[in-house]
């Protein structure tokens, strides 16, 4: 429990520049799904551990990014604090309150504080809904603005925030290009004035050209309206670009957190080295010059991670140690977390 | 001479909206034993290219509707359907995105690997079965004796990546081409099935022509880069003179919008405006006029051929020695 206390008080002060007003909290989250036998009476035979024992918190006007790989839990993570996940254990503490211990009725007012973006701009966006109508559907449910001329003008506004001619509320989701409803999801998830909106690979499915308009977005609608953003992706060089600090997961165990240039410029933990490592920079001198070090094996399963370190059987400074001691996250330099033993 | 060499490909789609010319005019070659990247993004007609290589376009309503696309020494596009499938497995092996949909799921590995060789080189099953363990040794898959009792969901995304590498190399073919074959994958097993066939590229001497929107992956991977935009090839040359002197601004916008991990944060991604054009509607002028910002009222005239600005290195632009003045070079 103190390494715990120590990490929550650690990054609290760490060098996270600016920021010290912490707005999600989330301690020792837990999220295991059962893994299910029989079709009738259905029996629980194991486990799959999404996200296992997971602390960090988010300060008020940061971007944090959580990269890993597939199955590696950023997803569930995400989902977690949304509440569309109920956890297993642990603790998720917005304006001081716990939320995890919510019903559905108290959520209500924390998911107009909560908005999210999802990747897929093709099936989050209602294909029989006019564009207008999926923008005002949030502030109808939750009675944010009443009447139907002042909701009609705050979507047209919400439209042109995002890039997008007003006419476009009048359009359907298959009428437009994919970079263009990513701007719907995002003026759909302004649209309830949030202070935190998590991006769940927001914007991966697009195109490079399209990419970077829609990140330039992101980081403008940041400033102008103080957001907030958790952001989750599997693009290093993305998070790079428009993350403060970034959290990097493995097999559901958070492995390192550092501000982003730190970490980037000097990672420590030795799947941080490697997964960078793995990331093509676009430039081919730098990449005649750079050592490729390929990571061996693949992600073990999460129903059946590895004992101690999970990242061990594939971690070239493995000692024996790390095939029972789980390695807790340590503070090396200031706002720099690392779990690694061998660190 | 080239081992492939593709001229003035067009290839169009007969739709209900219209005639979309998905590749329109596409001319390249690829040497013996090298490496090409195709790069560009949705709808640029890189798949559509490979795709026309193999004679794989789906009528209706797609048709190759002119050009000529010549592997060593014959005409593909003359050949008979009974030819052309002599070709397709065993001189041109391919590599596609999405390893689950490129494997028969009812069929063990032993038999989809088995099957070419068996097919192409006469092979008897015992020799085939042999040569399948061999493969599969050699692209990185342990046990191999029992994954060839095995079906393709016995195994991961990487492992069934590795598979088909290894069935596109079992007739040792010419020519690999492979469509995006680590987008579906993650960045620590692109990085493994991406060295694997680089270094059995060059160990056989195969060539390979890698088609991908990752600039990174060209970089890294390369030794030649064909840029293509709306159907067309738009810049050419080798991978150093593409990424360090481009000579078309979609390149060079397209350099500049990429986010790179060696960047702080603190950089501007410099976006290109507007969106790729809608191909039944193009106009005879050049394609990316409307989001250029070098571009002129001529460069609605006509569209600017490919010209060679330096040995191998190749550019579609009316104004790209405005752009060389401009932006001498790009430095990372």
């Amino acid at each position: 429990m103190s390494d715990v206390v120590n990490a929550r008080q650690g990054t609290r002060t760490g060098s996270s520049k600016g920021f010290d007003d912490v707005l999600v909290d989330v301690r020792n989250l837990k999220m295991y799904f059962p893994v299910t036998e029989g079709v009738f009476v259905p029996k629980v035979v194991a486990h799959v551990k999404a996200v296992n024992d997971v602390s960090f918190q988010i300060f008020r006007g940061e971007t944090l990014g959580v990269v890993g790989e597939s199955g590696c839990g950023k997803t569930t993570t995400g989902r977690c604090i949304l509440q569309l996940e109920k956890p297993t254990a642990g603790e998720i503490i917005f304006y001081g309150d716990d939320i995890t211990k919510y019903d559905s009725k108290q959520m209500i007012d924390v998911r107009k504080k909560i908005q999210v973006i999802f990747q897929d701009p093709y099936s989050s966006l209602n294909p029989r809904m006019k564009v207008g109508e999926i923008i005002a559907e949030p502030m109808k449910v939750h009675k944010i603005i009443n009447d139907e001329a002042e909701r009609q003008k705050r979507v047209r506004y919400l439209l042109n925030v995002c890039g997008l001619a007003s006419a476009f509320a009048d359009r359907y989701p298959h009428e437009m290009s994919g970079g263009q409803r990513q701007r719907v999801g995002i003026a759909r998830a302004l649209a309830m004035n949030p202070e935190f909106i998590i991006c769940d690979e927001a914007v991966s499915a697009l195109d490079v050209s399209i990419q970077a308009q829609v990140i330039n977005l992101l980081e403008d609608l940041r400033d102008e309206f103080d957001l907030t953003y958790l952001f989750i992706s599997h693009d290093l060089s993305v998070v790079r670009h428009i993350c403060h600090r970034v959290a990097v997961m493995y097999l559901g165990n958070l492995v390192e957190l550092a501000d982003g240039d730190e970490l980037f410029e000097n990672p420590m933990h030795p799947y941080t080295r490697l997964l960078l490592n793995a990331v093509p920079i676009p430039d081919p001198d730098i990449e005649k010059e750079r050592a490729h070090e390929i990571i061996k094996g693949e992600i073990p399963s999460p129903i059946n991670p590895p004992p101690g370190c999970v990242f061990h059987p594939r971690c070239p400074s493995a000692v024996d140690g790390c095939k029972k001691d789980v390695p807790q996250l340590r503070e090396i330099k200031p706002g720099h977390w690392v779990a690694c033993s061998e660190v | 001479m080239a081992l492939l060499e593709i001229k003035d490909l067009q290839t169009q789609f007969f739709t209900s909206a219209g005639t979309v010319k998905a590749v329109d005019g596409v001319s390249y070659t690829v040497e013996e034993g090298e490496t090409v990247a195709v790069v560009g993004e949705s709808g640029s007609g890189k798949s559509v290219t490979a795709m026309s290589i193999m004679r794989l376009i789906p009528w209706p309503p797609g048709k190759i509707v002119g050009g000529s696309i010549n592997f060593d020494g014959k005409d593909l596009l003359a050949l008979s359907e009974d030819e052309m499938r002599e070709i397709r497995g065993r001189d041109i092996g391919m590599i596609f995105q999405e390893p689950m949909t490129s494997l028969n799921p009812v069929l063990t590995i032993g038999m989809q690997l088995t099957e070419p060789m068996i097919a192409h080189l006469n092979m008897s099953e015992e020799d085939a079965m042999a040569k399948a363990v061999k493969l599969l040794g050699m692209v990185g898959i342990s046990e191999p004796e029992r994954r060839l009792a095995q079906y393709p969901h016995h195994l991961s995304g990487g492992m069934r990546q590795r598979v088909v590498i290894a069935m596109a190399l079992a007739c040792d073919p010419k020519l690999i081409i492979a469509d995006e074959p680590t987008t579906a994958l993650d960045v620590t097993i692109q990085a493994q099935i991406l060295e694997l066939m680089k270094n059995l590229t060059r160990e056989l001497g195969v060539a390979m022509i890698i088609i991908t929107h990752n600039l990174g992956v060209v970089a890294r991977y390369a030794d030649r880069v064909n840029v293509m935009y709306a159907g067309r090839i738009i810049e050419s040359g080798i991978a150093s003179d593409i990424y360090h002197r481009p000579r078309h601004p979609y390149t060079l916008a397209l350099l500049k919008s990429v986010p790179r991990m060696d960047r702080q944060r603190t950089d501007k991604l410099d976006p290109v405006d507007g969106q790729p054009p809608d191909l039944t509607k193009l106009d005879g002028g050049c394609s990316f006029r409307p989001r250029c910002r070098f571009a002129q009222d001529h460069c609605a005239n006509s569209f600017p051929a490919l010209e060679e600005i330096e040995s191998g290195h190749t550019s579609a632009c009316f104004e790209k020695d405005n752009l060389a003045k401009e932006v001498k070079e790009v430095v990372g």
